[in-house]
């Protein structure tokens, strides 16, 4: 039987052996600020564990290159992330040298690579094997169950990423909170504001395009940009407009962001809500109003149901793109994950920067997965539009 | 019955429906004709008033169409379109239950009234209520489209092209189940159509639409031997006229004493079928027979020609 390689397997293959056996796994700097010097596998881990987790690569390596069956591709990926988990904040402990407090160890390139080539072998499983959107929000909790048991355990308490979170663990939850409430809040005020707008946009013709269009001239806008703009109108409503300040509105802080990342949100729900109720089938709208719909009944059992999927699809996007935008926050005092980025980078701390970032990122990708998951259940749940 | 009154409707200056009046007797079928842009729509759709006329009244049963907020009046009306206009995002069953629901019928009567319709229009309701719209053939949504408008029982149905998106093979099937389900319920009907030979099928009457204007609205029959202005006279194609006119007689009208050979013919055929067959049978005459199978006569070539000449 000829030998058949998976094309995507040839990709990961190739990123994963440059990852295990040139790149460095682990960075060690005597300090938070100087440079580090990287390590590989080898030389970052103690003796068995090193040579170990190398045999694991390269078992992974063969499995993802050649055409394997899903089931060995799926145990492949997902042990290889788990022993790449544990492996780093082994290096944690095994490259700082004891009763050390300033030197940090943090994963180098070497590890991010190996695990972005198998969690990109993971999603490929994943979607190949089509998994039902309950299976799939059930993945997503595993992994972060798995996750936050590795945090409670102690196994990364070694890592830079978590010293520098445990010199701050109060103020994260506190910032965590900020950057969940500015985005969700942001997002809730988009779609309180935006469905009816997008409905008026469908209803009235007159209006769509020019609502569209500023709404596509504020998504331009450069973030700072608007932020920037945003201090003088909501300075003066502070001062001139009484008890506005009392409710935290202010020239800079968490007002402006809200506005801003609001701002940005209201296009996509605005132009996903007018898109999604013009493909509604012109004969069902009318066979509707013939039967004795009124406006209110058609727009809440026609209409509305009938675009929701496609509506959804825009909060999707918003959601997204708003855990993204709230980091820049932090710029004008909004607070968020921001804050530690941006510290990060005034004191050229990378570790500070992931501390930002790293939570950022899964925030987001967690939220697109839950939309994902919605998405696909009301639309399965309303099955199919019918071929008009 | 339906009483359309000096009805006009003018969109700027455009007068789109001028000046039309005619009376629909209950328990008929009324077909409207005309090219598209003749009004017969729109004519339509101020009966169940999803257009507002400019001036002129109509009444349904002596009750101006008025005297309701429009979208109680629809509840009351029938309205089946072409495309059957079905919601994709729910049941057949829960399509059929639109208007009892809207009207707050109780469960249980919705449920009935969702099974008889669809034995009636010849889908299993276990198999069928169940299903999506997309899950139909043409044909089938079709007819949900129709049981859809007759669910809550209106006295009146109005139907805009509805047999429009069909193959003529199911075309032909609709509108002989649309016929059987008239007289079943016994409910007014009035159809808009741009075929002729659709409106001479169905129609009781039919009326004839050119720019507005209500140009003739007469028995089928005398559409035919009589058309009121040359228009009218296009539209019935005065080289199917003949044919026409026979399509509308039964074989049991033309039967003659006497026998012949051959293939009995069902005197409920219509004199149309009776003539195609014996000519292409190449026979001057054909036996008929009742549809106990007793045998009643002939039809003869001759005897049908003279039929399908035009009337005094």
């Amino acid at each position: 039987m000829a030998i058949r390689f998976d094309k995507l397997g040839v990709v990961i293959a190739a990123i994963a052996a440059y990852a295990a056996f040139l790149a460095p796994f682990a960075t060690f700097r005597a300090n938070r600020i100087v440079p580090g010097e990287g390590r590989l596998i080898l030389d970052a881990l103690p003796a068995v564990s090193g040579p170990l987790l190398l045999a694991l690569v390269v078992v992974a390596i063969v499995v993802a290159l050649l055409k394997t069956p899903l089931a060995w591709r799926l145990v492949v990926s997902v042990v290889l992330l788990v022993a790449l988990a544990l492996a780093i904040g082994m290096a944690g402990g095994f490259l700082t040298p004891p009763g050390n407090t300033f030197a940090r160890v943090s994963p180098a390139s070497g590890f991010w690579l190996l695990i972005f080539a198998f969690t990109l072998l993971l999603a490929d499983v994943l979607t190949r094997l089509e998994l039902s959107p309950f299976v799939r929000l059930a993945v997503l909790l595993i992994a972060a169950v798995a996750v936050g048991m590795l945090l409670a355990s102690g196994a990364w308490d070694s890592l830079s990423i978590l010293k520098e979170y445990a010199n701050r663990a109060d103020t994260f939850w506190a910032e965590a909170r900020k950057h969940v409430t500015l985005a969700l809040g942001s997002l809730l005020a988009a779609v309180v504001v935006g469905l009816p707008l997008g409905i008026l946009c469908h209803r009235v013709e007159a209006l769509r395009a020019g609502v569209l269009n500023v709404l596509n001239i504020i998504q331009t806008i450069p973030s700072i940009a608007l932020f920037g703009m945003l201090i003088g109108p909501l300075g003066w409503v502070a001062l001139h407009v009484p008890g506005a300040s009392a409710i935290g509105i202010r020239g800079i802080g968490t007002a402006p962001a809200f506005v801003a990342l609001f701002l940005y949100s209201l296009l996509p729900v605005v132009a996903n809500t007018v898109v999604g109720l013009a493909g509604v089938p012109k004969a069902a709208n009318e066979a509707a109003r013939g039967m004795g719909m009124t406006d209110w009944q058609r727009l809440s059992g026609v209409e509305f149901p009938l675009a929701f999927p496609v509506i959804l699809t825009g909060i999707r996007i918003v959601l997204v793109q708003n855990i993204g935008l709230a980091t820049i926050a932090a710029l004008i005092g909004g607070g968020g994950f921001g804050v530690f980025v941006f510290q990060g980078v005034g004191q050229t701390a990378m570790d500070l920067v992931l501390l930002g970032a790293v939570p950022t990122v899964a925030l987001a990708f967690a939220a697109g997965i839950v939309l994902d998951a919605i998405i696909e259940l009301t639309a399965t749940a309303r099955r199919k539009e019918a071929v008009a | 019955m339906i009483e359309i009154e000096n009805i006009t409707k003018r969109y700027d200056k455009q007068t789109v429906v001028n000046d039309v009046s005619m009376v629909v007797e209950p328990r008929t079928i009324a077909a409207i004709v005309g090219t598209s842009g003749s009004g017969k729509t729109t004519l339509l759709r101020m009966i169940n008033r999803l257009v507002e006329p400019t001036s002129g009244t109509i009444k349904l049963d002596g009750v101006d169409n008025h005297s309701l907020p429009d979208y109680e009046l629809r509840r009351s009306i029938g309205y089946a379109i072409q495309g059957h206009g079905l919601f994709p995002h729910r049941t057949v069953a829960q399509n059929i239950a639109t208007v009892p629901l809207l009207l707050g019928w109780d469960r249980e009567r919705i449920d009935e009234r969702v099974d008889e319709l669809l034995k009636l229009f010849q889908l299993d309701p276990a198999d069928f209520g169940p299903r999506y719209p997309h899950e139909l053939s043409g044909g089938q949504q079709q007819r949900v489209g129709v049981a859809r408008a007759l669910a809550a029982k209106p006295n009146v149905l109005l139907m805009d092209e509805p047999f429009g998106a069909l193959d003529p093979i199911i075309r032909t099937k609709a509108q002989e189940d649309l016929l059987a389900i008239q007289k079943h319920f016994g409910t007014t009907i009035i159809l808009v159509t741009h075929d002729m030979e659709e409106a001479v099928h169905l129609g009781h009457k039919i009326a004839v639409m050119d720019g507005g204007k209500l140009v003739q609205y007469a028995r089928p029959a005398e559409i035919l031997a009589k058309p009121a202005s040359s228009f009218v006279e296009t539209l019935v194609g005065s080289s199917e006229r003949p044919f026409r006119l026979l399509s509308l007689g039964r074989v049991g009208d033309a039967v003659e004493k006497g026998s012949a050979e051959g293939e009995a013919i069902p005197a409920d055929a219509s004199q149309r079928d009776a003539l195609a067959e014996l000519l292409w049978t190449g026979k001057p005459a054909l036996p008929v027979k009742d549809t106990d199978g007793k045998a009643l006569g002939r039809v003869t070539v001759d005897g049908l020609v003279k039929l399908a000449a035009r009337p005094a």
